[in-house]
């Protein structure tokens, strides 16, 4: 009975207020769709990170002849030095922060060189003895390369010793840029929405004050009055969450997956369906909980006695 | 029943207050009216009575509740023990008279069963039985009160207040209501009257309680709209208001207090 009551009396309201509660829904459904959109962007960025990180290493370049920067004077890297450097890499003092060390030899880096560049002719220009040699390390925690490059640079017969996460860098600013972006523009949206649904059951109050001055006469309890109102804007804002609970599965599906997963390399980790559908009830949450908030702040001022 | 122990109002923005340290008892089954000139403070009475509006100073006493200490969650739950009345009715025009008086109970929870029953008891007890499915405007304003007034105690209310009820009616259309009111008195509803009409005061003769400028002058026993003797009970606040040419003073009060208070519960619908 006061059930169907109240959800009657909601009902009444989205009716006769169609246009407001309309424009909330579509406010919702876009900024929602901004929030989800920032939220998929940090996943990928997260995800990327976590791909590539663990492949990154840092490289130790040996001199070659035709070297002049770092400690390099035009020579070729000696058999000492390169032990010099492979046995800093063991000591006590580096060891633990290292996983794995491989050494590259001219051989292999032309091999490398040959494969990454395949389609290009550099027969004559590129020989084996012009690449360096080098060591990759594999790192225990990619964030101390720092420590390595510290300790190594300064030795005999090391050209330079490099990041490969410093490559990454630029990728993930710009992908954070278009993330904080998206936050931004959701930020500002979501005000719209939350004043908007505030509008709207200002409005929806004031067409149907008599009832309410009757209501608070006869003693309806503030729940029972406030109820419809907040269930009206949470109805609205809950038709705006699923849009664009939507939306974010569409984009994953088919740009994500059906795009750029078939544009970009193949090793390229993108987000799939778990992360999509992991964002979809943060957005229903997010929805229906700020026009909660809203719709029963702007209803406050009606439950005042 | 109603207790008001030195109870002063005092709006914003003026320095006269509505109402000025009153005290007064109105006890059990009591027929009380409330008579005084516009803006003497009779319907700031009536809203402090309902916790409308909270007393500036002055302690209230309504069926056993401290309305001062009284909280907002509870005011709904006090209010259900109150059925009110309005001059212009205030009446749902898109429902019907069953709808109306039905609203009432829906709005507090009652189950449709108890709807079904009290609804066209009440209807009858005002002499609606046979018009509950027409709209308030194809009454008459007579049967429009009448709608009002079953809405009012269709909750069986301890305390009716009514203010003005007759104020928008014709004479014998305001004596139906009055039988009605009387009736509902017999059955032992308390009721307090706001009213200008001094024909229906001096006929009934009941308890009549007098306000100039937010000050009882009058409070008796079964008096008229105006009266000669001296007041029976209450404080005395002003020397001269016991003087019998006061009353006369009920017609064109010496000063006109503000405009605040002269309206009749405009609160409700804000």
């Amino acid at each position: 009975m006061r059930l169907g009551l109240i959800l009657g009396e909601a009902g009444s309201g989205l009716r006769r207020n169609l246009s407001m509660v309309v424009s909330v829904v579509l406010v919702t459904f876009i900024s929602l769709t901004f929030v989800g959109a920032s939220i998929l962007l940090q996943m990928q960025i997260g995800q990327m990170k976590g791909y590539w990180y663990d492949r990154a290493q840092v490289a130790v370049y040996m001199c070659t002849d035709i070297d002049t920067t770092g400690n390099c004077t035009l020579a070729e890297a000696t058999e000492d030095q390169i032990a010099a450097v492979n046995q800093q890499l063991e000591s006590p003092t580096l060891a633990p922060y290292i996983n794995e060390v491989q050494f590259e030899t001219h051989e292999q880096a032309y091999e490398n060189f040959k494969e990454q560049f395949a389609d290009t002719t550099f027969e004559g220009i590129i020989t084996p003895e012009s690449l360096n040699e080098s060591f990759r390390v594999n790192l225990v925690d990619p964030e101390q390369a720092d420590v390595l490059i510290e300790s190594l640079s300064g030795l005999a017969g090391v050209e330079s010793v490099e990041d490969q996460r410093a490559y990454l860098e630029p990728i993930f600013a710009i992908l954070n840029a278009a993330s904080y972006t998206a936050i931004g523009v959701a930020g500002l949206m979501l005000i719209a929405a939350v004043l908007l649904i505030a509008t709207t059951i200002r409005l929806s109050a004031f067409s149907r004050r008599r009832e309410l001055g009757i209501m608070r006469l006869v003693g309806a309890s503030n729940r029972f009055i406030q109820t419809p109102f907040i269930l009206e804007g949470v109805f609205a804002s809950l038709i705006g969450s699923v849009l664009a609970g939507g939306a974010i599965v569409a984009i994953v599906q088919f740009f994500v997956r059906g795009y750029l997963a078939t544009t970009l390399p193949v090793n390229t980790s993108l987000l799939g369906m778990d992360e999509a559908l992991l964002v979809v009830p943060i957005l229903i949450a997010v929805g229906a909980g700020l026009a909660a908030i809203s719709a029963g702040v702007a209803i406050s001022r009606y439950l005042k006695v | 029943m109603i207790r008001f122990d030195s109870v002063s109002k005092s709006y914003p923005g003026t320095t006269r207050p509505a109402l000025n340290s009153v005290d007064l008892e109105i006890l059990k089954g009591e027929f009380v009216f409330l008579v005084g000139a516009s803006g003497s403070g009779k319907s700031s009475f009536l809203r402090l009575i309902l916790k409308e509006e909270n007393p500036s100073k002055g302690s209230i006493h309504v069926l056993g509740q401290h309305l001062n200490t009284l909280t907002n969650r509870k005011v709904p739950y006090f209010r259900r023990n109150l059925g009110v009345v309005f001059q212009d009715f205030r009446l749902l025009p898109n429902k019907t008279v069953f709808d109306n008086v039905a609203f009432t109970l829906q709005v507090i929870g009652k189950s449709r069963g108890f709807i079904q029953e009290a609804v066209p008891d009440a209807l009858k007890m005002v002499g609606l039985a046979g018009k509950s499915n027409r709209f308030p405007h194809e009454l008459s304003g007579g049967e429009q009160q009448r709608v009002a007034i079953a809405r009012a105690v269709v909750n069986k209310p301890v305390i009716m207040l009514a203010d003005e009820p007759t104020g928008n009616l014709d004479p014998a259309t305001a004596a139906g209501i009055m039988t009605l009111l009387e009736r509902i008195n017999l059955g032992g509803t308390t009721v307090l009257m706001a009213t200008h009409d001094a024909g229906i005061v001096d006929q009934m003769q009941r308890r009549v309680i007098e306000l100039i400028g937010g000050q009882i002058v009058r409070d008796e026993r079964q008096g008229g709209y105006q009266t000669q003797t001296v007041p029976t009970q209450g404080r005395v606040p002003h020397p001269a208001a016991s003087q019998p040419s006061s009353s006369q003073a009920t017609q064109a009060p010496p000063q006109r207090p503000s405009v605040q208070s002269s309206s009749k519960g405009e609160g409700l619908d804000a």
